[in-house]
């Protein structure tokens, strides 16, 4: 499984990579793993406010659902329209034609709370 | 799976059947219509040229005998109960005596038009009057209702009851508490009522703790729903304590009584304090689940909410029958008419048939029949509650984990033995379950079969996991892409694009 | 020995020998754990079991004789091919669970998957669930639905709507939650008053609740509602209760509905007083994640074969619980099997024929009707199978006429519609021979001529 060390990770799964006032949010690599094959994306939509912590779409494998949580608090200004059609971009490549949405914070402090690479890798359990 | 295997699968007794659409020729009918009688009128003379169909392509165009081999062939490729042992948990897959089917079928019932004037329904209110008091006796009730066509819609039927009964006396209660054991549908039915589930969780035993219950029961609480035996075959030891507790706070105590088949003649609900309770007769009362209903789900209620029932009532007037419309506080109506009249027939047929003593010789009879599975197989698999069960028992893939083997490929393998794999992955706080529930018609010949060949399994994981990987491969078809099926939803016939010219995308 | 043992096969010793094996002694033993306040102590109090002959001799004397029936209005009496009866009686078909193990539930998937089908073609639509409970929780399903994909609170109803959907409706819908608004109907036309309709709608609607055929039997004109309805933002509901009507009718698809819900019980279902019936679903493709129910999907086998398996069911209850688009499971699939072998046997042009002669033998009765000096027809828009009768005098004396005749002469509206005193709704169907209608009319010019 994969990290990059140049993202930031949360509790729930998610990742973030920052680029300025803007970020881009999608599910990590162990995440995409434990769900197996995705096979819908529920997006929100453009202009969407969320508060950190809410729900901003769900991700749907064969047998589960599982809701994608934003970190920080934003807006919406950009998704990604191709995992429509491509759901498994985001087992193929989390970090990359995976990305789910971008936006927009006010509250950058927020990434303060996220975790490295390292401590993220720290919260999960042992590969068997 | 050699290249023998699968010459014969093409070529054998298991046949290979297009769908209906992609038979028969132009021009072929298969049946007999009444004669005409009348002159054919014009439908264009009477209604406007815009609101006439203009075209029914696309059905099916066949001779009677291409219909009945169609269909026939279908059912081939299936298991049901007759097939054999069909030990899904929480399913409860008795064997369907065929007199009932055949009293159901009697024409002056199955012919029977719900707006028939009551004095000449007096037989079938009878019927239903009758079953309503059976299914008080057996719950310890005091009011039925047999509208609900199937334990979910029980389950709304019976939580709009409480919501009207407390909207009712003005109180404000939103929550119902929904314990980690549950039925999917509970949650559901909870939102679907307009209450927000809260979970609770259960303890140590596998079963709810009136410590628990204490905890987290306050004026916000609506009602507790409650499975009894839960989904993990356990009683619910503390029930009595807790319904005493959930009423001295003013909320309601649901049953969801799928699970009956395990104390008829036993136990009462109603002793336990229990105040709603819905009933599959599809489950315990031998009606058959005709691969995905018709099911019935009568609610039984406490005196306290016997105002809110659906309507009509059946109501009983020295030796008449009527159905009363009159009631003033009823949630109102879950069905156009009276509920699955056809299934509560054959419901009615079973109790007759068993009696008291009769159904009380199930419960034990099913009780017995699991734990002498279980205590027959936990020495292979891995039984997480390990303490006398009810109905059914609960094990699970854990000594199986380590040669790769998951619930899947044990259940897919008992397939290729010709048994119907029991409920896998359910209830979800046990992580890999295989929910195994009897019933009291399997022969001790029958369970012990199926015994040996799930201590046989357990071995092959051991010793040739691959056989449980491939399987199933005696079958008309083998593992399917569900996955494909989720991505690019297929949901009717497609004359121009077959699905095996689709490419899995990765 | 009892004859219920005939479904219990222990043997006495065999009772004993598994008691043994788990190390209990005696039967009760098994139910330890139950705290013994708890335990009956006193058997069921249940009439005592009875034998297979006295229990179909004891339904056998419960039934009513058999009357000619002009009864409609919901449920109706239609032929029956044999078939349909022969082969949903294959106990594969109906001692099976739902299909969760597709490799061995093949035959009920296709089945369903060409049920889906054939309801997409009959209703005009993209999408088909494999079934609901019957055709008034459908609509009131579709109602929900449509507040699902809107999120917002009003519902304008047709009052011309079956009386008992709307009843339905009104159940599953919390008042606090939502405002159910009436549609009245014209009351020279039997059919829904569309200036009304237009005059109600705005943007805070969810959906528009139609039927045709009308409880009234009357066809409606759903022609130009779709463009308005959706111009608001709304959904446009259709529902039915005589599928059979499509035979010889434009489907509602045709007209822009977005979800059609209805009864199916014409479709080779029996009467049984009331159901099991089956409940039609049916959507646009694009609403497919909000849709309730079970749905079949096609797709390959480890070897590229095709095969079918129940798909997209993160919807339901068993997998997203509280946010489910609905908590129904068990739904009506054998009912769901009897229509669409009842549509394999009749094929396309079956259907129109049986739809034509049901249109043929309704008109015949109202012209017969008509002629009696005493029943007008109220209502002038065009019919289907059944029709409303207004009657000089009063209807519950008529009927009970027509009953000592044997006849059950059609279903009195004031109940529903307390400003339709003395009107019948009428039903004729393929079932009612021409002498039947005839000596009805008769019976009824006959009976309130007297009176009168």
């Amino acid at each position: 499984m994969k990290f990059p060390e140049d993202l930031l990770y949360s509790e729930t799964h998610e990742w973030v990579r920052e680029e300025g006032d803007r970020i881009t949010l999608g599910i990590t690599d162990y995440a995409q793993k434990e769900l197996r094959d995705i096979v819908y994306v529920e997006l929100p939509e453009i202009g969407a406010e969320f508060k950190k912590g809410d729900s901003i779409g769900v991700v749907e494998s064969v047998k589960t659902v599982t809701d994608v949580f934003t970190p920080v608090s934003g807006r919406v200004i950009k998704r990604n329209e191709e995992l429509k059609d491509h759901p498994e971009y985001i087992n193929t490549d989390p970090y990359g034609k995976g990305w789910i949405i971008q936006m927009e914070i006010r509250q950058k402090e927020e990434l303060k709370e996220l975790l490295t690479a390292q401590a993220y890798q720290g919260l999960l359990p042992e590969e068997e | 799976m050699d290249d023998s295997m699968r010459r014969i699968e093409d070529t054998g007794l298991i046949q290979n059947e297009p769908l209906i659409f992609e038979k028969g020729k132009k021009g072929r009918r298969g049946c007999s219509l009444p004669e005409w009688e009348v002159d054919e009128v014009n439908p264009g003379a009477l209604i406007p040229s815009h609101l006439l169909r203009k075209e029914l392509e696309g059905f099916p165009q066949l001779s009677e005998v291409e219909v009945v081999r169609h269909f026939t062939r279908l059912s081939q490729w299936n298991y049901g109960v007759d097939s054999g042992l069909y030990p899904l948990g929480s399913c409860t897959m008795k064997y369907n005596p065929k007199v009932n089917e055949e009293v159901a079928r009697l024409p002056g019932f199955s012919k029977l038009h719900p707006y028939t004037p009551e004095e000449l329904c007096q037989g079938i209110l009878k019927v239903m009057f009758e079953l309503e008091t059976f299914l008080a006796e057996i719950t310890g009730m005091d009011r039925v209702t047999l509208q609900p066509a199937a334990g979910a819609q029980g389950e709304l039927t019976g939580l709009m009851m409480i919501r009207a009964c407390l909207r009712d006396r003005g109180e404000k209660r939103t929550k119902v508490l929904v314990p980690d054991t549950a039925h999917g549908t509970n949650c559901s039915s909870s939102t679907l009522a307009s209450f927000q589930m809260v979970g609770i969780k259960s303890n140590e035993r596998g079963i709810l703790s009136a410590k628990q219950v204490e905890e987290q029961m306050n004026e916000e609480v609506a009602a507790l729903m409650v499975t009894n035996p839960n989904t993990l075959g356990l009683f619910e030891e503390e029930l009595g304590e807790i319904s005493e507790i959930v009423h001295q706070r003013g909320g309601f105590v649901y049953c969801d009584g799928a699970n009956l088949n395990a104390l008829m003649g036993i136990v009462k609900l109603g002793d336990l304090g229990v105040d709603v309770v819905q009933l599959n007769l599809h489950k315990t009362f031998s009606t058959p689940h005709g691969g995905g209903g018709p099911g019935a789900g009568p609610v039984a209620v406490k005196r306290d909410l016997a105002p809110f029932l659906p309507i009509p009532i059946i109501e009983r007037e020295g030796e008449r029958y009527r159905l009363n419309w009159d009631s003033p506080k009823t949630i109102g109506k879950m069905k156009a008419f009276y509920g699955n009249v056809g299934v509560v027939l054959k419901a009615y047929a079973y109790i007759l048939s068993m009696g008291g003593e009769g159904l009380k010789r199930v419960s034990e009879l099913a009780v017995l029949n699991a734990n002498y599975l279980m205590k027959k197989l936990k020495d292979y698999y891995y039984l997480p509650y390990d303490r006398p069960c009810m109905h059914e028992c609960v094990f699970t893939d854990r000594y199986q984990e380590r040669y790769h083997v998951t619930t899947l490929d044990i259940a897919k393998r008992l397939i290729d033995y010709g048994f119907h794999p029991p409920t896998i992955y359910f209830p979800l706080v046990v992580k890999g379950a295989l929910m195994i529930e009897p019933a009291e018609t399997e022969s001790k010949e029958e369970l012990d079969r199926f015994i040996e060949t799930m201590i046989l399994i357990a071995k092959e994981a051991e010793e040739n996991p691959d056989l449980l990987l491939q399987a199933p491969q005696r079958v008309k078809v083998r593992r399917l892409d569900e996955v494909l099926a989720a991505r690019k939803p297929r949901l009717k016939w497609n004359p121009d694009d077959r699905v095996e010219n689709i490419k899995p995308e990765c | 020995m009892k004859d219920f043992y005939r479904y219990l096969p222990h043997t006495p010793e065999e009772v004993q020998e598994m008691l043994q094996e788990i190390g209990l002694e005696r039967m009760e033993d098994l139910f330890r754990m139950i705290p013994q306040k708890y335990r009956l102590t006193t058997p069921l109090n249940l009439p005592p079991p009875l034998s297979e002959i006295n229990l179909i001799r004891s339904l056998e004397s419960l039934q009513p004789p058999p009357y000619t029936s002009f009864l409609g209005g919901g449920a109706y009496h239609h032929f029956i091919p044999s078939i349909v009866f022969h082969l949903t009686s294959r106990s594969e078909f109906y001692t099976a669970y739902t299909p969760y193990q597709p490799e061995i539930s093949q035959g009920t998937l296709q089945a369903i998957f060409e049920f889906q089908t054939l309801m997409c073609q009959l209703t005009g639509m993209e999408v088909s669930n494999a079934s609901m409970y019957d055709g008034a929780s459908s609509l009131a399903e579709a109602v929900l639905m449509a507040y699902r994909i809107t999120k917002k609170r009003k519902i304008l109803l047709s009052e011309a709507v079956n009386p008992e959907y709307r009843k339905v409706i009104q159940t599953y819908i919390d008042p606090e939650q939502h405002e159910l608004i009436l549609i009245p109907y014209l009351k020279e036309e039997g059919r829904t008053d569309l200036r009304s309709l237009f005059h109600l709608l705005d943007h805070e609607v969810s959906a528009v609740v139609l039927q045709s055929p009308n409880f009234f039997g009357v066809i409606e004109d759903l022609s130009g509602i779709s463009e308005r309805v959706h111009r608001e933002g709304a959904l446009m509901i259709v529902g039915f209760s005589e599928a059979l009507a499509y035979g010889v009718l434009q489907p509602p698809g045709a007209f822009g509905a977005d979800i059609v819900a209805g009864e199916g019980q014409s479709l080779g279902i029996p009467l049984s007083y009331g159901g099991p019936y089956l409940g039609i679903f049916t959507t646009r493709e694009k609403f497919i994640r909000n849709m309730p129910g079970r749905l079949v999907g096609e797709t390959i086998d480890l070897e590229g074969r095709r095969g079918f398996v129940l798909t997209l069911a993160t919807r339901e209850q068993h997998i997203r619980r509280e946010r489910a688009t609905s908590n129904i499971c068990t739904n009506e699939g054998l009912c769901a099997l009897m229509a669409t072998i009842f549509l394999s046997c009749l094929g396309g042009e079956g259907l129109r024929e049986l739809s034509l002669m049901n249109l043929s033998k309704a008109e015949y009765a109202k012209r017969l009707a008509s002629e009696s000096r005493n029943c007008r027809i109220p209502f002038s828009s065009p019919t289907f199978n059944e029709f409303v009768l207004e009657l000089e005098g009063d209807v519950e004396g008529v009927l009970e006429k027509l009953r000592m005749e044997r006849i059950l002469g059609g279903l009195p509206l004031a109940r529903f519609y307390p400003e339709l005193k003395n009107h019948l709704l009428v039903t004729v169907t393929e079932m009612n021979r021409i002498e039947e209608i005839e000596k009805w009319a008769e019976l009824l010019g006959k009976v309130i001529g007297q009176r009168g």
